[in-house]
């Protein structure tokens, strides 16, 4: 069972400006990209070509180039630049200079949740918070 | 038993052709060769580089003495052929003295050492020797012939003594000789009689630019004069006297206007002899047991001089004698002549002119890059042809010329090919799942959907399409041929010449753009050059452009930089990295080995390996070690990962090799040490080379230095050992050290300022051009090289190890590697 869950993935300012960074949440790796003009945008790390780390790749005009073999992919829609292939996104914004992602995070403990959001406290500095989907 | 078989005269005719009848027959014959020269046969194509050093005598030759005994042939060398007994079946042959010249008519009779052979078949291969125009004075001294390998020593040992030589003739021989005097440290001029060089190859036109090419590299040329004598004094060469009466003085004098075939023997034994020994086509003279092949003999009205026909000759000659084919005939070659005159390269076929009304004449000229192409078309088909400073297309003009095809419907394509480098091959026939592009592993199907279905008309758009030709680049000319054959022409964007896709501006442009608006950093470029709109593919190129333009003021945004840059460090396709740090010329120690070794192990690499530039790379480093290991190494950056000056590797030079005559080890430490790490827009191999026996491959590198006896160094430009191979040009010869760092310095430097981003050393003097680039970094002849050396001399000071950023990190998170979020699954649930 997945639950959509928004996920605290710290400060902002801790993805260099223009620059991209790996974070792995559960099993997957997102790769989460700050542009210039401050957009932000969460995609799967892997290339599907040959599994680049998209994470370092150049970013430019909202698009990613993979470091291995030059693929693109569109930051918003995943949509990549080679025949079908394309990468997941995640929905992905800022508040209060944080950066909060929504990922279906896998639950096994069942719990019923009345308000939207829950939070968690994990550490000092990073927060999770999950929201249950309302059917 | 075994015919026996004499040959008269061992030249590039005589012996091709008894390796045509060894590798026929080896059993037929017992061969006997008479040569006049005291030598094997050797190519004599390359007696110019005999003349200019280039070459010693022995690496000219095709066949050394061993050859002969190996395949049981008695060799007469240094034996003129003076007699042939037709009813007797006999050669008789006088031994030559060291001092006569082998192709002198005249010989002192001498009645020893006299050598008869008997033979059942004869072969005459007696070639052809200069021809010497009726001039008063050619017995004096310091007056030569250039035919031989003795003719080159003697005419290098006179050089050393002189201070101005003049060329007779103007022709292909005369300019190889003027080449190969021009190294010897001697003003030369070239005299022609007719009233343009190379008569016989060129049209006036092309004529006047490859005489304005020769005058720019130094040699003096008069057409249209006619010498009349020679004058002397005290039995030596002093100076020309000319038909109108004017003079011009000379100390040396060398006489290469044409050559003539050798015929007296043939003539004085009653065979058939017109300008040259009359052959049939199974190359028989009038005695069916007597052949001839190669410059002596006259063929259908028709006598070659080149290579290719009379190795024609010789296959049809080796067929017939030999019996394994009797019936083979030689009907005569249509040749084309594809050759390099001091540096420039021409081609010639058919006529030069042409005197039919009906003819299509299609001509191109760039006087500015001195390249001159016509064509004259009849019926469809190559009637003749001339490429000058640009051949690029000369493959496929021989293929149209020599097999009589018709040529396309589009001209211009076989003056030039749809795209540099257009092959050969007709798409048309390569099935649907021919591989193109072999780096990236397309196949002609995927580029015909890309044209047919998303409409991709020109190379670059098939290219964004479906990557093909965005390797190595050399499948793009096939991709244009795919393009034309689908859709029937192919279109040029006119992105391909932007410096970076983004920015709808030529290198030239933009740099002066960069500089007036003075943009320092890449998001500036773009805000002010592309309205804002930042482009992913630009933004390296841009990077790498900024810090040429700027290199101390540069505003360095590392989100412009491909990750290699950020880290400095080279990705490998499982997310690690590459660390090679900086061994300067490939000299270690055992210290840093140590210490290497002990790296290796702390961070548990997976490879060490010993790469082709030198050095030691460890494969398999965590981003976030980078730093670590960088400290622990206490080694500079050995910049692997950059398009920027990579390694200069070296042989032993004179510290203990026993060949090295340069100190190739001390120059490349002072290379790498001038040179490292300075950005350009495509990495640059270089290397040194302690004799020209190359064992560090400068010939092939970006840049390689290479040392020649006399305490000088020869410095290559543009070669490639990658994909493209290519062997460098010369562009200069200098003295010193000093010297080397200076003159590589001003190449990078024009490099960096001129080539396309991604355009390597190889690309770039082609594109150049070798003589224009001697002009502009040699002869300074745009006033530059002042300025050049002095923005280099920037570049070097600006230059910082990268690896420093391990105790400074250029900006936070600059190592990091991905970071685990850790999801709880308890909720603390607040509702």
């Amino acid at each position: 069972m997945t639950k959509q869950t928004i996920i605290n993935l710290g400060a902002i300012e801790d993805i260099p400006l223009g620059q991209g960074r790996c974070f792995i949440v559960q099993n997957d790796e997102i790769a989460v990209f700050r542009s210039r003009s401050q957009a932000i945008f969460a995609i799967e790390n892997r290339c599907p070509h040959r599994r680049g780390l998209l994470a370092e790749g150049i970013m430019g005009n909202d698009k990613v180039v993979c470091p291995l073999h030059g693929h693109k992919f569109d930051l918003a829609t995943g949509k990549g630049s080679e025949g079908m292939e394309c990468v997941r996104t995640f929905k992905v914004w800022q508040e209060n200079g944080q950066i909060l992602l929504e990922y279906p995070i896998a639950i096994n403990v069942e719990k019923k949740c009345e308000d939207h959001y829950a939070e968690i406290v994990l550490s000092a500095n990073s927060k999770i918070y999950y929201r249950e989907e309302r059917k | 038993m075994k015919r026996k078989l004499v040959v008269i005269g061992n030249g590039m005719a005589g012996a091709r052709v008894v390796e045509e009848i060894l590798k026929r027959d080896p059993n037929k014959f017992k061969i006997t060769m008479f040569g006049a020269e005291p030598y094997g046969n050797y190519n004599r194509i390359l007696l110019s580089n005999v003349l200019n050093q280039t070459q010693e005598p022995q690496e000219i030759f095709i066949n050394p003495l061993s050859w002969y005994q190996e395949n049981d042939i008695t060799l007469h060398a240094g034996v003129k052929v003076i007699d042939i007994d037709r009813e007797r079946k006999k050669v008789e042959g006088l031994k030559l003295s060291k001092a006569d010249v082998a192709y002198k008519d005249q010989v002192p009779l001498s009645e020893e050492d006299v050598v008869k052979e008997s033979y059942d078949d004869l072969i005459i291969a007696t070639g052809s020797r200069p021809f010497v125009p009726p001039i008063e004075g050619t017995e004096l001294k310091g007056v030569f012939l250039f035919r031989t390998i003795d003719d080159c020593h003697q005419i290098a040992a006179y050089a050393k003594h002189c201070q101005k030589a003049v060329v007779i003739g103007g022709g292909l021989l005369g300019l190889e000789a003027a080449r190969g005097l021009m190294t010897h440290n001697v003003e030369v001029c070239v005299i022609e009689a007719a009233p343009q060089l190379m008569p016989a190859q060129l049209d006036l036109e092309a004529a006047q630019i490859l005489k304005r090419s020769m005058e720019a590299m130094g040699l003096r040329v008069f057409t249209g004069v006619v010498t009349s004598k020679l004058v002397g004094e005290n039995g030596q060469v002093t100076s020309l006297l000319f038909k109108d009466g004017s003079t011009l003085e000379a100390d040396m004098v060398v006489i290469s206007a044409g050559i003539r075939p050798i015929t007296e023997l043939a003539f004085k034994c009653g065979l058939n002899v017109n300008k040259g020994i009359i052959c049939d086509d199974q190359m028989k003279t009038t005695d069916l047991n007597i052949f001839s092949v190669g410059e002596c003999v006259e063929h259908r009205g028709v006598i070659y001089g080149l290579v290719e026909p009379i190795w024609q000759q010789a296959r049809v000659l080796a067929d017939v004698i030999t019996e394994v084919n009797p019936k083979s005939t030689y009907e005569g070659s249509r040749t084309g002549t594809k050759l390099k005159v001091m540096g420039v390269e021409l081609v010639s076929m058919g006529e030069k002119n042409s005197n039919d009304l009906n003819d299509e004449i299609i001509v191109y000229r760039d006087p500015h890059r001195s390249i001159y192409k016509k064509l004259i078309v009849r019926h469809n088909k190559i009637h003749g042809g001339i490429l000058l400073g640009d051949i690029e297309s000369s493959d496929s003009l021989m293929q149209y010329f020599m097999s009589d095809l018709d040529v396309p419907e589009n001209r211009t394509e076989i003056l030039f090919g749809a795209v540099s480098g257009t092959s050969l091959v007709d798409v048309s026939t390569l099935p649907e799942n021919a591989q193109i592009c072999n780096c990236n592993g397309v196949c002609k199907k995927e580029i015909v959907s890309a044209i047919k279905d998303q409409n991709c008309i020109s190379v670059s758009a098939v290219g964004s399409k479906t990557k093909a030709g965005k390797g190595c680049g050399s499948c793009r000319g096939l991709i244009a041929q795919i393009i034309e054959a689908t859709v029937g022409k192919v279109s040029y964007d006119a992105s391909e010449h932007f410096y970076v896709p983004g920015i709808a501006l030529e290198k030239s442009q933009l740099v002066r753009e960069i500089q007036d608006k003075q943009l320092k950093s890449v998001s500036a470029v773009f805000k002010e050059l592309a309205d804002g709109k930042e482009d992913a593919d630009s933004k390296a190129g841009l990077a790498s452009l900024l810090k040429t333009v700027w290199p101390d003021a540069y505003e360095d945004e590392r989100d412009a930089r491909f990750i290699n840059d950020r880290v400095h460090a080279n990705i490998q396709k499982d997310g690690t990295f590459s660390v090679v740090p900086r061994i300067y010329a490939g000299v270690t120690t055992p210290d840093e080995l140590m210490r290497i070794a002990q790296a290796a192990v702390k961070y548990q690499v997976k490879m060490v390996k010993i790469t082709g530039g030198q050095r030691i790379d460890l494969l398999g480093v965590k981003k976030e070690d980078l730093p670590k290991i960088w400290k622990d190494l206490g080694m500079p950056s050995g910049h692997a990962y950059t398009k920027a000056f990579r390694t200069c590797k070296s042989c032993v030079g004179t510290d203990f090799c026993r060949y090295g005559v340069g100190d190739s080890i001390g120059l490349a430490q002072q290379i790498e040490y001038r040179f490292q790490g300075i950005e350009s827009p495509h990495k640059m191999k270089l290397a040194t080379a302690g004799c020209p026996r190359n064992c560090s491959e400068a010939y092939v590198k970006d840049i390689g230095a290479v040392a020649i006896e006399g305490g000088k160094w020869e410095i290559y430009v543009g070669g490639a050992a990658g994909a493209t191979v290519r062997k460098g040009d010369l562009l200069c010869t200098v003295d010193s050290h000093e010297d080397v760092l200076k003159h590589i310095g001003r190449f990078i430097q024009y490099y960096r300022e001129h080539a396309k981003y991604l355009e390597r050393t190889y690309g770039f003097v082609e594109r150049i051009g070798i003589d224009l680039l001697k002009g502009i970094l040699i002869e300074d002849s745009l006033g530059i090289c002042a300025q050049l050396d002095a923005a280099i001399q920037r570049a070097v000071e600006a230059y910082k190890d990268p690896w420093q950023e391990a105790d400074i990190p250029a900006y936070d998170h600059q190592f990091s590697g991905p970071q685990l979020i850790q999801v709880i699954h308890e909720v603390n649930n607040n509702g």
